[in-house]
């Protein structure tokens, strides 16, 4: 009986290893796989330039993009190609982290983000609006009206991926 | 035929005719030898040196001149201190061939290397990316990483429109010149070119506007690599996303082959949309080519404006209705009309509705009548071009004579075809009374007067033109231009008399070719439709008259006064027409790419097409509404299924006999391959697995036919006299084709907007000066009691006493008129 009692004090003591989820929330790993974002560059314009890779990649099928043409008078991303339509299915969607290695710009990267939960099925759709990034401070929103021939590349050059 | 030659590629032996490539020969082996430059429908040029192999000749003694064997008995090889192209070598007798060696792949690596100095690998945005013969060959033989910096690579424009059709990127050309060759070979239009040289070397065009070519779309096929895009698909979707669907050109009587590719789209509420329509293979139909009308009309489709609810007349209205309503109404109407029933089929509407409602103008008594501008389908059934025909195969000792027909306007890829033939030394004969483009590459041009058409046959018959006559293999086209049904009518009895006179029927690569201007018009006739001289005084007299896909109230004043006339008009239509304006009821139809059917080409030729998109929501496709009108009836019309229509046309209609929809969707192997993994070689156009299709057997194929004796005599001189017409004061004014003219299936296409052709009456400058018409001017004639106008053009090469129009390109007319014309000044247009 005291050996039952002494276990119990020693629990009354102990720090607990459980959160009160949601008022509290631990931080995520440096490699955990959330919701998607899309990212931009510094000057406000879209990485992502809309080539379908992810789709390609995406195992799930979870991926849809739609791409168009952008011009200096409307310019969302660097280059000649934007996503005009680009949708994640989280239903669909398993975390893999493909889409992530398929992007040639670094565009998709999976984030912290995985509180998702939803009531109704088309609600699981995150439309471009729902994953991009916001624009940078003092910068202007996508598309952008910028000078002609500055913009002209669409894949960036790439270093290796650093951890 | 060549002589076959037996040589060895990787140790596999095969024969192949003399004269062949070796790249050929590789192929038909199962070898790859990988190309960029090269393409099997064009001469080589061994450019891109892509295709290096180790060739080996059996050394042969001087003397004796037998091989020289070795050792073991075997011929001694001798090969070539270098390496060669595969693409520019025939085959000899001997040779041994290796593909596969260190030596071979040395080489292929480092020429894709050095083709990769100035390539801009953007391939994420790149439309070509994965259909890419460049991406594909860097993968299969190129070095695994790049010796170059970006930053050192040539930085050129990436977003040069060579017109509004094609785009060029500068940066990716890799110089193979694919598109400049096939725009001077095989399209003959040579309006793009290099401009300047080494690493500033660039593609430019020459014309104005640019790239103006009906063949242009057919160059970003054959590009190796993503240069040249079409404004149509620029990023439109990625290749491998894309779903494909088998149809067939709606177009003109050609009845290409071709692929619609799909995918599904948020701009289009998730529903499937056509992101672009491709050539898919048919060696005796478009080979692997399309006319660009064939390639980018296709908006029509997903145009808002399309019916998507049946209409009925109410109080003078057309108001909408529910499907029932509109049935009973519509079969109310013909009930009422007793025996006085007027069927009228345009000829864009498949074999399947046609049959149709055929039976229901048989079953009401009616007539059925076709709405075209010429005549003679009924001929051609009798002596059409020969089942197992392939124009492809018309060369030296074949005679082709066009008559009164722009085949470069009207059925632009038989033009490519017939220059081929010329080009393989078929004589090619154009009679016209006007120069037109074909005319460039044929060994005899005949130039009459307005007319004066059965006089040229006439000359013919006389043994005038011995080509023709001592030709092995001859095929006529002919056209209905500057005649109307009449004369059409006797051009086609002339032509037919011809060929039974220099016994040019029966067998294949002979017989007659109507260049209709519709996809269908030789299936409406083989399934009892024919056109009326009379057809406006049919449609005013008509109790009630059902028409489908026709619209004969916006072609012609005069019979849209007719219909005004008729007591009751049904129109099964895709668009509000001006015809469906009048109509009592209104049937929303589903368009050719909705829905499967069959039509049968010029070439009688019946293809099959398959539905690519999902018709709108509250439309049908004809048959199932003339079957189900037919059901209000009492009358029981197959209208469930085309294949279950087609089914009993087959069984009814003696020409059909025996098809079926299983072996119109029957293929073989064809030459060039193409549309495999291996894209380099032939291009994006598709393989061909939904079927070639069949040509149907001409009547006098079959044993015991006899040409009628009418058939033979003198023909008239003159089908009417110009010269007594000028000397009235009039003119004869000609409807003639031009390929991007203001259809209802054309409009809706943005694309080709600044192409299409605007109204105007060309004259010669003689003509016109007699009439007090200067270059610019407004000219006027009366027709149907008002006033039809158009600005002036001056064309030296017309004849005089004539003038032409472009048809369905605003001015409603169908059959040429002799018209007096008149100055009108601003005033009197205005008002």
């Amino acid at each position: 009986m005291f050996k039952g009692l002494f276990t119990t004090l020693r629990e009354w003591v102990r720090k607990p290893v459980t959160v009160s989820y949601p008022e509290q929330k631990r931080p995520v790993k440096a490699r955990f796989k959330g919701r998607h974002v899309l990212r931009r560059y510094d000057n406000g314009l879209e990485k992502c330039i809309g080539c379908s890779l992810c789709a390609a990649a995406c195992p799930a099928d979870a991926i849809f993009v739609e791409a168009a043409e952008n011009t200096d008078d409307e310019r969302y991303s660097p280059g000649e190609r934007y996503a005009r339509v680009y949708e994640i299915n989280m239903l669909r969607c398993i975390f893999c982290g493909f889409c992530e290695d398929a992007c040639p710009t670094e565009a998709i990267q999976l984030g912290d983000v995985y509180e998702l939960s939803f009531t109704d099925r088309s609600a699981a759709i995150y439309t471009k609006e729902m994953l991009i990034d916001p624009v940078p401070e003092g910068r202007q929103p996508t598309p952008q009206v910028t000078p002609p021939g500055v913009y002209t590349r669409s894949v960036p050059e790439m270093k290796d991926p650093q951890d | 035929m060549a002589k076959d030659v037996t040589l060895t590629i990787d140790g596999q032996t095969l024969t192949v005719s003399a004269g062949t490539l070796i790249v050929d020969a590789a192929k038909k082996a199962g070898i790859d030898i990988p190309v960029f430059c090269y393409h099997p429908k064009m001469e080589p040029v061994g450019m891109c040196r892509m295709c290096l192999v180790d060739i080996g000749r059996p050394v042969i003694d001087r003397v004796s001149g037998q091989p020289v064997l070795d050792e073991n008995g075997n011929p001694k090889i001798q090969f070539a201190p270098k390496l060669d192209t595969a693409c520019t070598t025939p085959v000899s007798e001997g040779m041994v061939v290796v593909t596969q060696s260190q030596k071979v792949a040395d080489a292929r690596r480092e020429v894709v290397e050095f083709i990769l100095t100035s390539h801009p690998l953007d391939c994420p945005v790149c439309d070509k990316g994965g259909e890419c013969p460049l991406q594909n060959l860097t993968m299969g033989y190129g070095p695994g990483q790049s010796r170059f910096a970006f930053s050192e690579k040539m930085h050129l424009a990436k977003h040069v429109p060579l017109g509004e059709l094609i785009y060029l990127d500068r940066e990716r050309c890799i110089q193979c010149a694919r598109c400049v060759r096939f725009q001077s070979e095989v399209a003959g239009d040579p309006v793009i070119g290099f401009n300047n040289r080494g690493r500033a070397i660039e593609i430019v065009t020459f014309s104005e506007p640019g790239f103006d070519s009906y063949f242009s779309g057919n160059t970003t096929d054959i590009c190796p690599v993503g240069a040249l895009t079409t404004a149509d698909f620029r990023f439109g979707a990625r290749p491998w996303e894309l779903l494909s669907s088998a149809s067939v050109c709606s177009h003109c009587a050609v009845g290409c082959n071709q692929t619609v590719n799909l995918r599904r789209e948020a701009a289009q509420g998730g529903k499937l949309a056509i992101k672009r329509i491709m050539p898919r293979q048919n060696e005796a139909v478009n080979e692997i080519w399309l006319c660009d009308k064939g390639r980018f009309a296709y908006h029509y489709v997903e145009s808002k404006e399309r019916l998507t609810q049946p209409l009925v007349r109410k109080n003078g209205e057309l108001t909408p209705a529910t499907w029932e309503e509109a049935i009973q109404a519509a079969a109310a109407g013909i009930q009422e009309a007793g025996d006085s029933f007027v069927a009228l089929a345009g000829g864009r509407l498949p074999n399947e509705d046609l049959f149709t409602l055929r039976k229901l103008a048989d079953a009401r008594g009616g007539k059925a009548l076709l709405s075209t501008c010429m005549g003679g389908g009924d001929l051609v059934a009798q002596v059409g071009l020969t089942a197992g025909s392939n124009l492809a195969e018309m060369g030296k000792g074949s005679a082709i004579l066009v008559i009164a027909s722009d085949l470069h306007e009207s059925a632009p890829i038989w033009y490519l075809r017939l220059k081929a033939a010329a080009k393989r030394g078929a004589a090619l004969i154009v009679a016209g009374a006007r120069p037109t483009r074909l005319e460039r590459y044929a060994s005899k041009v005949i130039r009459y007067q307005y007319g004066e058409e059965l006089a040229v046959i006439q000359n013919f018959l006389d043994g005038g033109v011995e080509e023709f006559s001592q030709a092995e293999n001859a095929v006529i086209f002919f056209g209905g231009e500057g005649m109307d049904m009449l004369g059409t009518s006797a051009l086609a009895q002339a032509c037919t008399a011809l060929l039974v006179a220099t016994n040019h029927i029966g067998r294949p690569n002979n017989g007659l070719v109507p260049v209709w201007i519709h996809a269908n018009i030789q299936g409406a006739w083989d399934l009892g439709f024919h056109p009326s001289a009379s057809l406006a005084r049919n449609l005013a007299g008509a109790g009630a008259v059902y028409i489908a896909a026709a619209d004969p109230a916006g072609d012609d004043p005069h019979l849209a006064a007719a219909l005004d006339e008729a007591k009751f008009v049904i129109v099964q239509e895709l668009f509000l027409t001006e015809t469906a304006r009048k109509a009592d009821v209104v049937f929303p139809a589903q368009a050719h790419l909705e829905r499967e059917g069959t039509f049968t080409s010029g070439e009688r030729r019946v293809q099959r097409f398959y539905p690519a998109v999902f018709a709108p929501a509250g439309t049908r496709p004809d048959y199932a509404i003339t079957a189900q009108v037919a059901g209000a009836l009492g009358i029981e019309l197959a209208g469930r299924a085309a294949s279950l229509a087609f089914l009993r046309l087959a069984a009814e209609v003696p020409a059909y006999q025996g098809l079926t929809y299983a072996k119109l969707a029957q293929t073989s192997e064809q030459w060039p391959i193409v549309g495999r993994g291996d894209l380099y070689y032939g291009g994006t156009a598709y393989e061909n697995k939904e079927g070639l299709g069949v040509q149907l057997e001409a009547a006098c194929q079959k044993p015991g036919w006899h040409a009628p004796a009418a058939w033979t005599g003198r023909l008239p001189e003159h089908t009417f006299d110009l010269a007594q017409m000028n000397a009235q004061g009039a003119v004869w004014l000609v409807p003639v084709v031009r390929l991007y003219d203001r259809g209802t299936t054309l409009t809706p296409s943005s694309l080709l907007e600044g192409r299409l052709v605007r109204p105007f009456i060309a004259l010669h400058p003689e003509t016109a000066a007699q009439l007090g018409l200067a270059e610019g001017d407004l000219a006027g004639f009366e027709t149907a009691g008002a006033t039809l106008s158009a600005p002036v053009t001056l064309d030296e090469t017309l004849p005089r006493g004539a003038g032409i129009v472009p048809r369905s390109c605003g001015l409603p007319l169908t059959f040429p008129r002799g018209v007096k014309l008149v100055r009108l000044t601003e005033e009197v247009k205005v008002g």
